[in-house]
């Protein structure tokens, strides 16, 4: 029951989420297609749980409870870069460069 | 064993607590001048007295058993079995007795002579050391035992030639003294380690034992053997080749040269030689070569001495002479002859030296009295001394004598007794003729040389200056009364040994048997008839007497004037009293090209160049640029790492998907 809908946006999300963290240039917007990719990935669980039993659900809710961490963590770590460097552009921050 | 054997340890271990305790107090109280000589001289004269005590066990009984009294397993390594134990024979007897006998009345001299020395407990520490050393040297019961002496007493010869460290020359010499004798020494570690592999064993008695068996006569083991251990004598007994760091030497204080460089350390070659002679008789051909380099060192060091102006250079290369002597015996068979001329020679030239040390000490007072710079040992500048210094005069007369051999004082009976030896030794290897013709011609220059100095150091007029003269003075009772003591010994020595035709004749060659008799089995047995050696002796005393008168007739002390107002010499005076220009040979062959290679080569090629520029900062670079290679893939910029990533990402998943 709409099984390949619903795998099909899972895999444009995704593709989407991808291409943002490839060329946008802002922190923030990077930060929120890594958030997308990680939605993406939810939907297809939940999908392919109709099917496969619910394990695929339970998945879901670590990726939610682990994602949430993750954004705090992120936004905390974006607000003290803005901080020192006062800018979100990821070209202009480059201190490990060798 | 006899129980006063048992006390061996102590003759050494006195000297050894002595110089601890000098040492000490060099650091704590320096200026405790009286407590010093106490101790100094003290530990000499207990040593003597327990090593009399030492050797009554050993005249006592028949046949001179030689004893080994062990005191610790020192360096057990498999088959190696080293102890630390003493040898006390009747060898090891006679330079145990030159050692503290000489030795003590050199430290007694000594509180005399450094008296205002502000380094004098160091000087007596170290002066204490060195006696330590030498007894472990005459006394070790194995190579490795006698070879901890052996570099002891090089070391404390480096101590006391630089003793005046301040003055770069004394340095220098200490310097010169210490690397040269490591050329011997090289040969004397290189011996004992083919000892070792032939014999299985290091200790003195089973070498010597086992010898016979191992090796054959004349064999190359055996003659590589000797070889190498004469190399080491060569160093330390100051023979050709290496012989220029002994008149270098004398830069330390003038003990030292008597004690040091003439009486005791200098003989340890001989000592070893006379020790070996099992070994040294087995090798014909060493023994020969020993002979030759003594020879030829006693005449090359006597022609030397006839034209050196500092009055303790011209004892030094006497020194070396007569040690040229020593070996003329002991390479032709006759070890007790070598040995007896070694006693003889310490008496005589202690005596000689002692006597210079008390003029340079006065000249030396005299010119620092009135301020002056002039040198106190040169020759020039004395003259006429014997009237202000009577005793020292008589005595250094009698030293000369005794080293010119007028019969019948001590080196007259020594001297005598090696050119005999070698003569007799003539018949079966004609060779030993050239050793005698050269050891004749060797003496009639000692007389000559002796007579020349003692001309223009005590006859004639002085020379030493108008307002110095005043200052000029016997020295004081503690340097002449070990003088005296000297000059008895000088005078009454050849009672030792003396010649055939007299009564009491050999006593010191009979008495020495025990330890050479091992060694006869291979010499064939010479006998001089009477009429040979009464004509041997007299030609001995004609050679002497006509050296002493030469000097007396030619030598004009008038016509010398001091040291700035000196003509150049000329000719074959000139190349004598540049001393045949080795020193400058060795220069020029072996120290600058050394030092070339060194820095040239060694320092800016091989260590600057290749070891630091192409090894050590070869491999930095190379670590650098792989890490530079590196930090290119490190942009800095999250977006490239991303592309990678995802790159990587879909190389997995297609593989995962295959």
């Amino acid at each position: 029951m709409l099984l390949g809908p619903a795998l099909s946006l899972s895999a444009v999300l995704f593709s989407i989420g991808v291409a943002g963290v490839l060329l946008r240039r802002n922190v923030i917007v990077i930060f929120m297609c890594i958030e997308l990719m990680l939605n993406a990935a939810n939907l297809a669980f939940v999908a392919l749980a109709q099917q496969l039993g619910p394990e695929g659900q339970v998945i879901v809710f670590f990726v939610m409870a682990v994602a949430a961490a993750e954004a705090a963590v992120g936004l905390a770590i974006i607000i003290a870069l803005y901080r020192h460097k006062e800018t979100v552009n990821l070209q202009e921050i480059k201190l490990l460069s060798g | 064993m006899p129980a006063s054997v048992g006390w061996v340890w102590l003759i050494v271990v006195l000297p050894f607590a002595g110089f601890v305790a000098n040492g000490l107090l060099a650091f704590l109280r320096p200026n405790s001048k009286n407590l010093v000589s106490g101790i100094g001289v003290g530990v000499l004269v207990a040593s003597l007295l327990v090593s009399i005590y030492v050797i009554s066990g050993v005249t006592s009984e028949e046949h001179g058993i030689s004893h080994v009294v062990y005191y610790w397993s020192w360096m057990p390594v498999g088959d190696l079995q080293i102890d630390l134990g003493f040898l006390v024979d009747r060898l090891s007897a006679v330079m145990m007795l030159v050692v503290t006998g000489v030795g003590a009345l050199i430290h007694v001299f000594s509180v005399g002579y450094m008296k205002s020395d502000p380094g004098y407990a160091r000087y007596f520490s170290y002066l204490n050391l060195f006696v330590f050393f030498m007894l472990v040297l005459v006394l070790g019961s194995s190579f490795p035992v006698m070879f901890v002496g052996w570099e002891g007493v090089g070391l404390c010869s480096y101590l006391l030639i630089g003793f005046w460290y301040s003055e770069k020359v004394n340095a220098d010499a200490g310097k010169k003294a210490f690397i040269m004798n490591r050329i011997g020494d090289f040969g004397f570690l290189v011996a004992m380690f083919m000892i070792f592999d032939a014999v299985g064993s290091l200790e003195l008695r089973e070498v010597f034992l086992s010898a016979p068996l191992t090796f054959e006569i004349g064999g190359a083991t055996v003659t590589a053997i000797t070889l190498l251990l004469f190399l080491g004598c060569v160093g330390k007994s100051a023979q050709i080749p290496l012989y220029t760091w002994l008149p270098d030497a004398m830069a330390g204080p003038t003990p030292v040269s008597a004690l040091i460089h003439a009486a005791t350390m200098v003989t340890a070659g001989v000592y070893l030689v006379a020790r070996s002679n099992v070994l040294f008789a087995m090798a014909p051909l060493s023994s020969l070569v020993v002979a030759m380099v003594g020879a030829v060192t006693a005449l090359f060091a006597a022609t030397i001495a006839m034209k050196q102006w500092d009055i303790k250079k011209v004892l030094a290369y006497s020194t070396i002479s007569q040690l040229g002597y020593m070996f003329m015996g002991v390479g032709a068979g006759a070890y007790a002859a070598g040995i007896f001329h070694l006693v003889t020679h310490a008496f005589f030239k202690a005596l000689l030296f002692l006597g210079a040390g008390s003029v340079i000490h006065v000249l030396h007072h005299a010119y620092h009295q009135t301020h002056s710079g002039d040198d106190a040992q040169d020759m020039r500048n004395m003259g006429g001394l014997r009237r202000y210094m009577p005793w020292t005069t008589a005595l250094m007369w009698i030293a000369t004598l005794a080293i010119a051999g007028i019969p019948p004082l001590s080196g007259f009976f020594s001297k005598d007794e090696i050119l005999a030896q070698t003569f007799s030794r003539g018949h079966d290897i004609p060779l030993m003729y050239l050793v005698w013709a050269l050891g004749a011609v060797a003496a009639l220059l000692t007389a000559f040389y002796m007579t020349r100095m003692m001309i223009y150091t005590f006859h004639g007029a002085n020379r030493t200056g108008e307002h110095e003269r005043g200052h000029l003075r016997e020295a004081p009772w503690i340097m002449t009364g070990p003088l005296v003591l000297l000059g008895v010994g000088s005078v009454l020595g050849g009672v030792l040994n003396l010649p055939d035709m007299l009564p009491l004749s050999g006593w010191l060659h009979h008495w020495l048997e025990p330890t050479t008799i091992s060694a006869k089995r291979y010499l064939i047995d010479t006998h001089l008839s009477a009429g040979t050696q009464w004509g041997l002796l007299a030609a001995a005393t004609g050679i002497a007497i006509v050296g002493m008168v030469v000097a007396f007739r030619v030598l004009k002390p008038t016509n010398l004037t001091t040291p700035a107002q000196a003509p150049e010499a000329k000719g074959i005076q000139r190349l004598l009293a540049n001393k045949y220009y080795i020193d400058q040979l060795y220069d020029t062959l072996v120290v600058r090209p050394l030092v070339w290679m060194s820095d040239k080569l060694l320092w800016r090629n091989v260590d600057d160049r290749a070891i630091d520029g192409l090894a050590v900062n070869g491999w930095a670079n190379i670590s650098r640029f792989v890490g530079w290679v590196g930090t290119k893939f490190q942009s800095g910029q999250v977006s490239t790492y991303v592309v990678i990533f995802v790159i990587g990402a879909i190389f997995l998943l297609r593989s995962i998907g295959q």
